[in-house]
């Protein structure tokens, strides 16, 4: 990826943090979905607003020992593969619509 | 008794799955004793019903029995449709029309559908599981097809009622869960008690070299859930009800994974 790279959580998901994991399931797609650790970090600071490189920055490498070239090339293989499923939306501008809830606190 | 009711009663037949009753009309006597035999148990003779369903016969030749079920929201109706039958359901008006040709499993897929939308939206769902009654508390034991469920449920001893062998039926009544009985049968071809129970446990099946009761983490125990759950429709809404309540059954109970052999000592885990 170059340039900005923005980043939203589909509303046509439901998620919930069951112990470590975030599960996912989406409307258009039958399977079920987990996220480990950063995976949910991730998940929960795509915002639409927050650049994924200011993500890495400043959530994922302040929390977790790696680089922030490795955690950003791991998070652009992510972000396409949950864009993929149609669980994350991607864009090179900021995506402005509302964006599903991080969670569902039970 | 006006000759409207007296009409009524004649052609009108109330299938009470779930503790929800639901009545069928139709103008064919054949068909309605069909219907009586095949829900047996399960025929209420309450007035007091939850929705009215119009049924309408259609000649044999009308099936294409290879469509895919396909169900949606539209313009505050729910339409199902296969091969073999076309249904609409309004919930705000409380009735709905089938039409499917006279037999008995167009309508047994229409009560599926139906109930697993209105449990959808009240926290219960139908899942791929055996269920019964050991007791005083209902277990259920959920795997889809050669999993065990029919294993599990003839291997069931004689203090436990079986609820179904096939198609279990959990309601989510005042924060607790209950599992009822159901006519939705497997390889057993028994119609389970039309009674009710609340929760034990559930049981993901796992056949193995021994019998074992082991925990699982609450993802693993969404996942197994999920992935027992009957969905038809995609609808995001409803999706998302569904999930959730899926998480909320396995907040309160209990979700282990059952390895086990095919004989009937299993059951003595199971108390």
């Amino acid at each position: 990826m170059s340039g900005k790279c923005y980043i939203a959580r589909s509303s046509q998901t439901a998620a919930r943090l069951l112990g470590e994991e975030m599960v996912i399931i989406s409307a258009g797609d039958p399977r079920v979905f987990s996220l480990n650790e950063v995976a949910t970090v991730i998940w929960e600071a795509a915002d639409g607003r927050t650049p994924l490189d200011e993500i890495i920055a400043d959530r994922v490498c302040a929390e977790f020992e790696v680089t922030p070239q490795v955690a950003l090339k791991d998070a652009e293989e992510l972000v396409q593969e949950l864009s993929s499923h149609g669980i994350l939306l991607v864009s090179d501008q900021p995506i402005v619509r509302p964006a599903s809830p991080p969670r569902e606190t039970p | 008794m006006t000759p409207l009711a007296a009409g009524i009663g004649r052609s009108a037949l109330v299938i009470e799955i779930g503790g929800i009753p639901i009545r069928l009309h139709t103008d064919d006597p054949a068909f309605r004793k069909l219907l009586e035999q095949r829900y047996a148990g399960f025929v209420s003779t309450t007035s007091e019903v939850r929705f009215d369903f119009q049924i309408e016969l259609m000649p044999p030749q009308t099936i294409s029995p290879d469509e895919d079920v396909r169900v949606h929201w539209d313009s505050g109706r729910w339409s199902m449709e296969r091969g073999d039958f076309r249904a609409e359901w309004d919930p705000a008006a409380a009735s709905g029309r089938i039409r499917q040709t006279a037999n008995p499993y167009s309508i047994d897929s229409v009560l599926r559908i139906l109930h697993t939308l209105l449990l959808a939206t009240e926290g219960g769902f139908l899942v791929h599981a055996a269920s019964a009654v050991r007791n005083g508390r209902a277990f259920l034991f959920a795997g889809l097809s050669g999993a065990g469920k029919t294993t599990i449920a003839r291997l069931a001893p004689a203090d436990a009622t079986l609820l179904t062998d096939e198609i279990s039926y959990v309601r989510r009544l005042n924060d607790d869960y209950y599992a009822f009985g159901t006519p939705f049968t497997g390889e057993l071809a028994r119609l389970g008690e039309n009674i009710r129970a609340p929760l034990g446990a559930l049981y993901l099946l796992v056949q193995g070299r021994e019998n074992k009761i082991e925990p699982i983490s609450p993802a693993d125990a969404a996942r197994g859930l999920l992935a027992n759950i009957l969905f038809f429709a995609r609808d995001p809404k409803l999706v998302q009800s569904v999930f959730h309540a899926a998480c909320a059954f396995t907040d309160r109970v209990p979700v282990r994974q059952l390895t086990f052999l095919p004989d009937a000592r299993v059951w003595e885990m199971i108390a």
